[in-house]
């Protein structure tokens, strides 16, 4: 019999073997080589120093909010507003960027806490209606996602706006990219992100497993009436779990803000980080270690796909099979945890 | 041709560590109600399991009229006419009785269409057929646990059930919904229906069954008529030692008062005023039960003392000194402890591990954590403690609450509660579900923080542990204190009339 930990592990790689078989059953089917597309891909994402760069650029945001959603999930709460929350956090680390001027060593951290405040109080509105009135976070999240859009588009066309749909460049003393890092790394956009992404993770673990506040949220998301019972002040949780989770996404925008793209652009769209972040939470069974981990496998697999087209032929839509699949069999895990525990039992 | 209608013959059912069953045969006759007997995880509801198909067992024989099955799952047991009523119901709120009944084999009107009138038809014959009375277009969300346990009990009868199990279906109920379940049992039997009653709840076996099967630690120990047996007989058999049911005490020594309620108002959350100007007072070394009717104001009137529903006006003192609004923490910290009436909802974390559950209102305070920290070591050090004073029966600290049993998961709250020495001790329902080896056990324990100088307040709706156990019988009715007696100046009749409302002259003179 496995234990739930185990059980945990086996889950996930499971579900990413799962997909690639499946991946490769498509391309088959298509008349395409799998092994030339998985090779385009692997090289595409590590090939060399400038791919493997690009890779953890693209796994750094997604870590963030893959965090977010596991923080928050953790607590009994799903925060689908990580996607808003991004915007917010993206612009007020843009903005501050741009109109302050001081040395890195503030200008930097400064801009990075004010993204995640940003998301945070983005957050904080649904936390605050859940916690006293009872309205369920999903729908005024949703909500709030628009808002979020919309408002940040207004924004940048009404104050910041440059040259066609972006904001001039931040200050070079807010930007999260060196000339070393970058060169290091083949002239690829990587940036210094990781290193909060990193952080982060470690925060969340100590947070929801070492401390009292941990041991109070982790009470909350399991049975409200229980916590009630101890003496939990439910209603501060449920907001506290709100914000540090809209404090993580916010962190998010501020990756792509002050490193990746170093200004903000109107979207006419969701910028997908949000909702990639219940995908990565999902696999990585909302935990902080294994959010890191499933962040920079669909960091690889969305670079990757990239160079798929002009090596193999495989369009890069491929991935986004593999990705479902991947997701889809997470998510059935009740169907995977039976078919294992029925070959246990034929075993004996 | 057999004259048992089913038939488990040494059945063994093992798990991952341990042996759920070994050794046990039960063969129920037709017409019969046959109690299945044991101790909290002694294997009842394993066995069960196993006879309606959620369980395949490892050595062993079922036979169904004398044929010899494989029943792999419930469906197949429904075909073979067994029908199983789950101690925690299966039925969906929002719908009907008759939808719920019906849910799982609809009948079909032109091949697609739920042919609902039909089926509510056919259920007003079959609970007029039993006496059961059930409206079947009533929601289950507006209906009382007794008419949801009839519509489970209708839908294994719409399912052609011959025999029923019920499993611990008295553990819900009020001591009138009982009465009627029991009126109810005795005309499925007129009818031929047989039926296997999982309890361990002896006076109800001795009331209404005809045979017992007992099992001890999950060997079969055996089976009596229970014509020729009686209680203590059966207590012993089940637990393989001699029971005390009057649990002994000395007399109480009261000291100075610890609680004292003054015309205390509290609303439910449908803003419905449940107690109503309620006095009571409660001393130190002495406990005080408070018997009623559910649905008479206990719970607001425990939920208003620890904090945990607000107070709309009157007073709530503790040693002299308000704790009228007080939130639940400072309630906690002034020195009272609370044995939830609910120990799934409240009373425990169940994902977390049993250790972890033992310090569920402490975990902030030294030496459990330090700066916000939290010391695993010193944790789980206590919680080994607790586990070894209080005789929890656990595999480890760390195993899950979930995986415990409702014994076990009680003694743990009641060490938890205890444990932090509070001058008030409310104790809601605290042997709910429990057998009578851990019911005497709590008992004892509850004398003992008595005689320890703490102050009890006991909540329950039975009878036998409102007199047992306390020295002063506050009887509580639509929200008020309505009488207060002796335990050894009254009886259950007495107090069953006072509860249900009638003044105490009235129930004196009979």
């Amino acid at each position: 019999m496995f234990s739930n930990r185990t059980f945990n592990l086996i889950v996930p790689i499971f579900s990413v073997l799962l997909g690639f078989l499946v991946g490769a059953i498509v391309m088959l089917a298509f008349g395409y080589s799998p092994i030339e597309g998985y090779r385009a891909l692997w090289n595409g994402a590590f090939g060399n120093a400038y791919y493997l760069g690009e890779t953890i650029r693209q796994s750094i945001p997604l870590m963030l909010t893959g965090l977010a959603i596991a923080f928050a999930f953790r607590s009994g709460l799903f925060n689908i507003g990580a996607e808003g929350q991004v915007f917010v956090g993206w612009l007020a680390a843009v903005w501050l960027g741009i109109v302050v001027d001081l040395p890195t060593i503030i200008h930097l951290p400064l801009a990075i806490l004010v993204a995640g405040l940003a998301g945070a109080l983005w957050a904080l509105i649904p936390g605050l209606l859940k916690a006293t009135r009872g309205v369920h976070e999903v729908v005024v999240t949703i909500m709030m996602n628009y808002i979020a859009l919309h408002l940040s588009n207004h924004i940048i066309r009404a104050y910041l706006l440059e040259s066609g749909s972006r904001t001039s460049r931040i200050n070079e003393s807010a930007s999260l990219r060196t000339e070393g890092l970058t060169t290091l790394f083949g002239g690829s956009q990587i940036h210094w992100g990781f290193i909060i992404a990193f952080i982060a993770a470690i925060i969340m673990w100590f947070l929801l497993e070492r401390t009292t506040y941990g041991y109070e949220l982790r009470a909350v998301g399991y049975n409200k009436h229980a916590a009630h019972y101890a003496g939990i002040n439910v209603k501060r949780n449920i907001i506290m779990a709100m914000m540090i989770s809209g404090l993580f996404a916010g962190l998010a925008g501020a990756m792509e803000g002050l490193g990746t793209f170093g200004s903000m652009h109107t979207h006419a769209s969701f910028s997908n980080l949000g909702f990639d972040g219940i995908a990565v939470a999902l696999l990585g069974a909302n935990t902080a270690i294994g959010s890191v981990i499933s962040a920079f496998l669909f960091g690889a697999l969305k670079v990757g796909s990239l160079s798929m087209p002009p090596i193999s032929g495989v369009p890069s839509e491929l991935v986004e099979i593999i990705i479902a699949v991947i997701i889809f069999f997470v998510a059935s895990s009740y169907m995977i945890r039976w078919i294992v525990l029925r070959f246990k039992k034929e075993e004996k | 041709m057999s004259n048992y209608i089913v038939e488990m013959l040494n059945i063994r059912k093992e798990f991952p560590g341990i042996v759920a069953n070994n050794n046990v045969n039960l063969q129920l006759k037709k017409g019969e109600i046959h109690a299945l007997l044991g101790e909290n995880g002694a294997g009842k509801s394993t066995l069960m399991n196993v006879l309606f198909g959620l369980y395949q067992p490892e050595k062993g024989e079922i036979r169904v009229k004398g044929e010899v099955v494989k029943i792999s799952d419930p469906n197949i047991a429904n075909r073979l006419g067994i029908g199983m009523v789950h101690q925690h119901f299966m039925l969906v709120d929002t719908f009907t009785v008759a939808q719920n009944i019906i849910l799982g084999s609809e009948p079909k009107k032109k091949g697609v269409f739920v042919d609902l009138k039909q089926a509510e038809k056919e259920i007003v014959e079959l609970s007029e057929r039993y006496g059961l009375r059930v409206d079947p277009k009533a929601k289950i969300r507006d209906i009382s646990v007794g008419m949801q346990q009839r519509a489970e009990i209708l839908k294994t009868l719409y399912r052609g059930a011959e025999v029923i199990i019920l499993d611990e279906p008295t553990a819900v109920l009020t001591p009138q919904e009982i009465k009627e379940l029991i009126g109810i049992m005795k005309s499925l039997i007129n009818e031929g229906i047989s039926i296997i009653l999982i309890t361990h709840k002896l006076k109800e076996i001795m009331e209404v069954c005809d045979r017992c099967t007992v099992i001890r630690k999950g060997e079969g120990i055996g089976t009596v008529n229970v014509s020729e047996t009686n209680v203590d007989e059966l207590a012993s058999l089940m637990v393989g030692r001699d029971i005390v049911f009057t649990t002994e005490k000395t007399p109480a020594k009261p000291k100075d008062t610890i609680l004292s309620i003054k015309n205390l108002e509290v609303k439910d959350s449908r803003q419905a005023v449940m107690v109503k100007g309620l006095n009571l007072n409660i001393q130190a070394g002495e406990i005080v039960g408070v018997a009623g009717i559910d649905g008479n104001g206990q719970s607001e009137l425990i939920e208003a003392i620890t904090g945990l529903r607000k107070v709309e006006s009157g007073e709530i003192l503790l040693h002299n000194k308000s704790i009228t609004h007080l939130s639940t923490r400072k309630v906690t910290e002034a020195g009272v402890a609370h044995i939830p009436q609910d120990r799934h909802k409240f009373g425990l974390v169940l994902e977390y591990p049993i250790g972890e559950n033992m310090v569920l209102q402490t975990y902030y305070q030294k030496p459990f954590s330090n700066f916000k920290v939290l010391s695993f070591k010193n944790i789980y050090q206590y919680a080994s403690r607790l586990i070894e004073d209080y005789d929890v029966r656990t595999p480890s600290t760390r195993t899950k609450a979930r995986a415990l049993s409702g014994g076990n998961q009680q003694k743990a709250i009641i060490a938890r509660e205890v444990d932090r020495s509070p001058d008030l001790l409310i104790a809601a329902q605290p042997t709910r579900g429990l057998d009578v080896g851990a019911i005497e056990n709590i008992h004892k324990r509850l004398i003992k923080e008595r005689d320890k100088g703490r102050a009890i307040l006991l909540v329950s709706f039975e009878l036998d542990e409102i007199i047992n156990v306390s020295d002063r019988i506050a009887v509580m009715f639509d929200g008020q204190i309505v009488a207060e007696v002796k335990p050894e100046e009254t009886n259950e009749q007495e107090l069953g009339l006072l509860m249900a409302g009638s003044s105490k002259e009235k129930a004196g003179e009979l």
